[in-house]
């Protein structure tokens, strides 16, 4: 193909992914170091209140944003302030009194580290899970009557398919305070259980509930690569008398590598921006995640303000740990490319 | 198979029973919901399971399904379900003009929904009520089920405009992403090149961006764009910040990455012999593409469609982010349940509300139960 025509061909999809991508990444990257306030200025005002014979009345200054007379809107100013959003995201100060005062679970009390301390555990303990459970399944459908198969996979795409926002606020239901699993839970061990009063607890479900939610995409691209392993080797890898678990172990595990590889890679990059766990449990007074600290300074606060430079900071350290997990398996790829795999 | 992969019982024991066991696991949250949804609030929280699926404070209140309510009711839904997969794809194909399949499945399942509907909610429950009444002690209720709450969530909070904008967004998502994909896709499965190889990893890239970095480059630009674009366009320059179709530009653009790498896939999978017999024929490349695969194409399209749909659907952020009140989707409008979830009914409705936004999902699994599989297989075995 010419490259004038592929260039015709790729110019829609390209032309969005720069402006809509790349363009918005510039932008944060440049917004991080920027702060935009409102102008601020003192006016004198008097208040008056009824008293006996005269009023009593007094002046005092205040600092109100000033008001463009034209348009009615407050006058913002931008400023560059260097790494001050970054400092006030990392609070490194906090950080080193936290190391130099011997207490370094402290650490975790400062919103950005509790983040990527949670968001880091939560995507390198779920990936095994997801892995191992999606092998268990694919495993025992293959065994399974041929009659089942299909209503299983039924069954088995509902908690894939689910909104995850919803996904997590029915296993929310089952255990909020009167649901029917604490109250069962409750009856069981003959005391009071709040699961969602402390932060392990939290926790605990959210692994559950990301395990349920990707564990049956895992199932059915397991499945697909069971149909395709060789039936000779492992009639041979039986001859020589290999146990059904050495089987599975030398041969169908191999066999089903590049699949693993594959599952691991989608799971880093979707466990690593967590965010509806945090939204459907309400957790964020215990449990937070880094996208959902970015999502957090967008918000509007009370006043109506949104942080945008220290969303875009945030935002900036969120994509630099995406960048580093991602680059082995980046690596990886680009050698299989320069050596003809392509 | 042989004797020598045969398997022991006590393997195939623990096989069915850790099926049985996940099955149960990956169903129960979900049905469990649904149950809740149509209880009083009293029942829906109560501390039995029992008092949860029968429904007694329900029923006391006067609202229940009877022996025959129930047999009748699945009766109809059976035969309906089955009309849907037997008589409905023959009358798509006879009414439908030729060359606009899609739209005629498009209009029919459209009607069909809107029917169902109307009979099963509208003219079937006075028609049992008339039946019970009629048989005296058989038509007593004997499970407490009650609509009271869709009714609420539906009626008063007026779901029906986050349900139109979901709508909205996701037809625009879904739409765009295709036709933008379909040419990308076709030109990187056809293209040996560097560039093309390099594009994709670029796509894989962006693919692993979260959602939030691009929101926070969105938002100022969004919120001030009248006043950015006013140079440009006058007085007729748009705020972005609340507009469907921005949020559909962003969505479809976050959906890029992983639309090209499937569609890609689906591409290679077509011989490209094809479509060079067609240039041989003397078809320029955009003429080879319009008449020789876009017939041939549908199914990966199909495939890769429901992705889109399912991303538009599911998206939480930067709806929430970009869109305001006026013109907010479902599932970020379901966070406003929540958050003035103080009493019981509040928490029911909230919950009738998280079933009508999964209903649609439901049916989509039911139709598409192959397309979403062959969709999930074809990126990682083939790609």
């Amino acid at each position: 193909m010419k490259f004038k025509t592929f260039f015709w061909f790729v110019a829609p999809s390209v032309f969005m992914m720069l402006l809509f991508i790349a363009a918005p990444l510039v932008s944060v990257f440049i917004q991080s170091f920027q702060v935009t306030q409102p102008v601020m200025q003192q006016i004198e005002v008097e208040t008056c209140t009824p008293g006996f014979l005269t009023q009593t009345c007094t002046t005092e200054m205040k600092t109100v944003p000033t008001i463009d007379e034209e348009t009615g809107k407050t006058i913002t100013t931008t400023s560059w302030v260097g790494f001050q959003s970054y400092a006030n995201v990392l609070q490194m100060d906090k950080v080193w009194e936290a190391i130099s005062s011997g207490a370094v679970g402290d650490i975790l009390q400062i919103d950005f580290w509790k983040a990527l301390r949670f968001t880091l555990m939560f995507t390198l303990l779920t990936l095994p899970l997801v892995i191992g459970v999606g092998l268990m399944i694919a495993l025992a459908v293959n065994n399974a009557a041929k009659a089942f198969k299909g209503p299983i996979i039924f069954v088995s795409l509902l908690p894939f398919i689910i909104t995850p926002v919803i996904g997590s606020l029915s296993i929310y239901w089952l255990f909020v305070g009167d649901g029917i699993l604490t109250a069962t839970l409750e009856r069981w061990t003959g005391q009071d259980i709040a699961m969602f009063a402390q932060a392990w607890t939290i926790e605990l479900l959210m692994y559950f509930y990301r395990v349920w939610h990707v564990a049956p995409f895992a199932f059915v691209i397991f499945y697909a690569g069971l149909q395709t392993v060789n039936m000779d080797t492992l009639e041979s890898a039986i001859i020589d008398g290999a146990s059904r678990f050495e089987r599975l172990r030398y041969v169908i595990v191999p066999h089903l590598m590049p699949l693993i590889i594959f599952i691991a890679l989608i799971h880093l990059m979707d466990c690593y921006r967590t965010f509806e766990e945090i939204v459907g449990f309400r957790s964020q007074a215990h449990v937070i995640s880094l996208q959902w600290l970015t999502y957090d300074f967008m918000v509007p606060d009370d006043a109506g303000n949104r942080a945008i430079s220290r969303a875009s900071a945030s935002a900036m350290l969120t994509m630099i740990g995406i960048v580093v997990l991602l680059i082995l398996p980046l690596r990886r790829t680009w050698r299989d490319h320069k050596g003809g795999a392509h | 198979m042989s004797k020598a992969t045969a398997q022991p019982l006590s393997l195939k024991v623990a096989s069915g029973a850790f099926l049985a066991f996940w099955c149960l696991l990956a169903a129960f949250p979900i049905v469990w919901i649904a149950v809740m949804s149509v209880k009083s609030p009293r029942d829906a929280f109560a501390a039995s399971a029992w008092d949860v699926i029968t429904g007694p404070a329900t029923r006391a209140a006067g609202t229940g399904l009877s022996i025959i309510d129930i047999v009748l009711g699945l009766a109809f839904l059976f035969f309906a379900i089955r009309w849907a997969f037997t008589g409905l794809p023959k009358l798509v194909e006879r009414f439908s003009p030729p060359g606009l399949i899609v739209v005629g499945w498009l209009v029919g399942a459209a009607v069909f929904g809107l029917a169902f509907v109307l009979v099963f909610f509208g003219i079937l429950p006075p028609v049992f009520g008339v039946i019970n009444s009629i048989l005296g002690p058989i038509g007593e209720p004997i499970i407490g089920l009650t609509t009271e709450h869709y009714q609420a969530v539906w009626g008063e909070n007026q779901f029906y405009r986050n349900f139109m904008n979901s709508m909205i967004v996701t037809a625009g998502v879904v739409l765009i992403s295709l036709t933008v994909g379909t040419l990308a896709g076709y030109g990187l499965a056809r293209s040996g090149s560097n560039l093309a190889f390099w594009l994709l990893i670029l796509a894989l890239v962006f693919r692993a961006l979260p959602h939030s970095v691009l929101v926070a480059g969105y938002l100022p630009w969004f919120i001030n764009s009248a006043e950015i674009l006013r140079p440009i366009f006058g007085d007729l320059s748009p705020t972005l910040y609340g507009q469907p179709w921005a949020v559909i530009a962003v969505l479809v653009s976050i959906n890029q990455p992983f639309t090209i790498w499937m569609l890609r896939s689906f591409f290679q999978n077509i011989p490209s012999e094809l479509d060079e017999a067609a240039r041989v024929d003397g078809c320029s490349h955009f003429q080879a593409f319009r008449r020789v695969i876009m017939p041939v194409m549908w199914p990966g399209v199909i495939t890769t469609g429901l992705f889109s749909f399912l991303l538009g659907y599911n998206d939480f952020l930067v709806t929430s982010l970009l869109l305001d009140a006026q013109n907010q989707t479902m599932v970020p409008a379901i966070a406003g349940y929540f958050n003035r979830e103080t009493t019981t009914t509040d928490q029911v409705e909230a919950v009738a509300a998280a079933v009508s936004i999964t209903a649609p999902l439901f049916l989509l699994v039911m139709v598409f139960q192959r397309q979403i599989v062959s969709g999930l297989t074809a990126g990682a075995v083939k790609g």
